[in-house]
């Protein structure tokens, strides 16, 4: 048997499978669920401080060739997150990612000063949610120093924990962006978000589908995109990278890993696969290894470059 | 089946008022839903929620609605011949076995996909008991299509005595229970009435599968919003219809729901339908 264990920013994962923020992250009983399922970690969806309101249905549907979603980032609040996610991390053997949001930089460094108590192994800023553009504009993923100003403030006071920075696919200069967030304090790097906006329209009813009209495009035909995203920010910093977008199977994460991901982010692929999906790509990463006379995953990481 | 995950318009081919607050909706359309099945409906620019198909003979399908807030009071305007969007069929549906006695515990609007079924236990020979429980008379659902099927024994039961037995759908079922050997209780309706349900099956060491509602974004098993604790099962895609036996290890079950922020919210400190 290959060691599928990973180490990231000195916590260890079971395997490099991360659950994707956003995908069935709402309770900690699903996230448990999805852990029970082979994820070798979870990532709770985007808290806010206070309550947010999402956007109304619909907000996502899938191709066979595309997804696509505007939720819209809903969440109840920082207290429903200490009551949900602190017995769930106090409780967890596997490592759980949180992932928190805000409508402007104030709002991210007050969500990470209170996230404190319930003891976060990672902190993932998402900074980089394209369907809240019309409630805050740009998304400062995009922005080079407005990335690296909020991870430094974020930094200060998130003090020793991991702290991971959710970046956006829709710049051409990711290596800039990345490199910005790594100078500023960033201790690893998610890349990364959803693609677009993008935008599908009903012909017969002659309106845009999505109730924000507008939403973030994933699913597998945009793997060599993310693929080619998570190259450039592995060419670019040192710090270990979260390849997200556009993963279905153990080889697609393969792939991702030899681009420079050390963990992958897996989200679409619960609907392309169902909730096992987890559990069937470890078993293919595992007989690849086999397969390819790999013992230890870890040494694939970047192999490509 | 594959089921259609990106909204399908179709145009609402009759509406039939069942009563003051209840419409059949009828689509010219092969959903082939199994019972118990449900579609996200979609109305443009307003909302997309869930609602059970009430009736599906894989040329038309039916859905059956309680008019309860804004989205459905929208609904409850459309005109025939009006266009809405249809995802789905969704979830897994009652299952159902050969020659079995079956008791059907429906509350409210929860008789529509009870009703939904009855075609299929009659093609698998399937005895019925169905209770049909209302507040009142006027609110009793598919009365006259309930009694339309052979091989059915329908107890009419309200809760102010208008119509049929004075009293609750659970009543007439431990009465049932009591009487007859029986294989198989189906029930939905409103979570109170169907923890009762629960229990009484329990006590009565009979089989049960109801039906839950949860609030639903993706209808399809990546959202989360739908789930239930301490297991993490997904109402739109693991259910809605539970064995009891799972539900015995499901904590809200009888006692909260989450809202769409996935904030919990008490049942009965919230108006029961
Ligand atoms: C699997 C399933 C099957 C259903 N089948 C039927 C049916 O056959 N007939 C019928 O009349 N109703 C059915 N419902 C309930 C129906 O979805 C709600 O009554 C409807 O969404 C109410 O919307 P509203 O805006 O009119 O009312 P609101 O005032 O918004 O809400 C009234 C109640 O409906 C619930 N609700 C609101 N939005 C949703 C949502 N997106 N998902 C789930 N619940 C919601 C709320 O929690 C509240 O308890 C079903 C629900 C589920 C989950
Ligand atoms: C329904 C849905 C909801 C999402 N919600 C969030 C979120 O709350 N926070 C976040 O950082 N990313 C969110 N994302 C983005 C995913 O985490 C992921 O970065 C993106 O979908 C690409 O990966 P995938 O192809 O594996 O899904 C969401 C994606 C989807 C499909
Ligand atoms: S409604 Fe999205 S997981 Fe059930």
């Amino acid at each position: 048997m290959s060691d599928l264990s990973i180490n990231f920013c000195g916590v260890k994962f079971r395997n490099p499978l991360v659950l994707a923020s956003g995908i069935l992250g709402v309770t900690a009983s699903s996230l448990k669920n999805v852990i029970r399922n082979g994820a070798g970690g979870v990532t709770t969806k985007s808290i806010w401080l206070n309550p947010h309101k999402g956007h109304p249905n619909p907000t996502m549907f899938g191709t066979e060739h595309y997804f696509i979603n505007a939720v819209g980032l809903p969440d109840a609040g920082i207290e429903k997150a200490i009551d949900e996610i602190k017995p769930l991390i106090e409780s967890s053997e596997d490592p759980i990612i949180v992932s928190i949001a805000g409508g402007n930089k104030q709002d991210f460094v007050d969500i990470a000063e209170k996230i404190h108590v319930v003891n976060p192994q990672i902190l993932e800023l998402n900074i980089s949610c394209p369907n809240v553009e019309d409630q805050f504009g740009r998304p400062f993923a995009c922005v080079t120093v407005d990335a690296g100003e909020l991870v430094k403030r974020v930094k200060e006071v998130s003090k020793n924990v991991p702290l991971v920075v959710k970046l956006s696919p829709n710049v051409n200069n990711i290596a800039e962006i990345a490199l910005e967030c790594e100078k500023q304090g960033a201790d690893g790097i998610n890349m990364g978000n959803t693609f677009g906006p993008g935008l599908v329209i009903d012909i017969d009813i002659r309106k845009p589908v999505l109730h924000n009209k507008v939403g973030g495009v994933s699913g597998p035909g945009l793997k060599p995109l993310y693929v080619k995203k998570v190259w450039d920010v592995y060419s670019a910093v040192k710090i270990p990278i979260i390849g997200t977008g556009g993963i279905l199977t153990g080889e697609d994460a393969i792939e991702m890993m030899m681009a420079g991901a050390s963990l992958v982010g897996v989200g679409t692929a619960v609907y392309y696969r169902d909730i096992d999906v987890f559990s069937k790509m470890v078993k293919e990463i595992s007989d690849w290894c086999e397969r390819s006379g790999v013992e230890n995953l870890e040494e694939i990481v970047g192999a490509a470059h | 089946m594959k089921s259609i995950d990106k909204p399908k318009v179709l145009q609402i081919k009759d509406i039939r008022n069942e009563n003051e607050f209840i419409k059949t909706f009828v689509f010219e359309y092969p959903l082939n839903s199994k019972p118990g099945q449900f579609v996200m409906l979609w109305l443009p620019e307003m909302d997309e929620k869930p609602f059970s198909t009430s009736y599906d003979d894989g040329k038309e399908f039916w859905i059956t609605v309680f008019k309860v807030g804004k989205f459905t009071e929208k609904l409850f305007d459309l005109k025939v011949g009006d266009q809405v969007g249809i995802r789905g069929p969704y979830g897994n549906g009652f299952k159902l076995k050969v020659n079995q006695h079956l008791v059907m515990v429906g509350g409210g609007c929860g008789s529509a996909p009870l009703f939904s079924t009855l075609r299929e236990a009659k093609e698998k020979n399937c005895k019925v008991d169905f209770v049909l429980g209302a507040r009142t008379s006027d609110l009793l659902l598919f009365q006259k299509r309930i009694k339309d099927f052979d091989n059915i024994d329908l107890h009419v039961c309200t809760d102010d005595g208008s119509e049929g037995e004075k009293g609750f759908t659970t009543d007439v079922l431990k009465r049932i229970l009591d009487e007859k050997i029986v294989d198989m209780i189906l029930s939905c309706g409103p979570e109170v009435m169907m923890k009762k349900v629960s229990e009484i099956a329990f006590e009565k060491s009979v089989k049960a599968q109801l039906s839950l509602e949860r609030y639903m974004k993706c209808g399809f098993g990546i959202c989360g919003n739908c789930t239930l604790d301490p297991t993490g099962l997904r109402v739109c895609k693991d259910g809605p219809i539970f064995d009891n036996e799972i539900l015995k290890n499901v904590a809200d079950f009888g006692a909260y729901h989450r809202d769409s922020e996935g904030k919990k919210e008490w049942f009965g400190a919230c108006k029961v339908r």
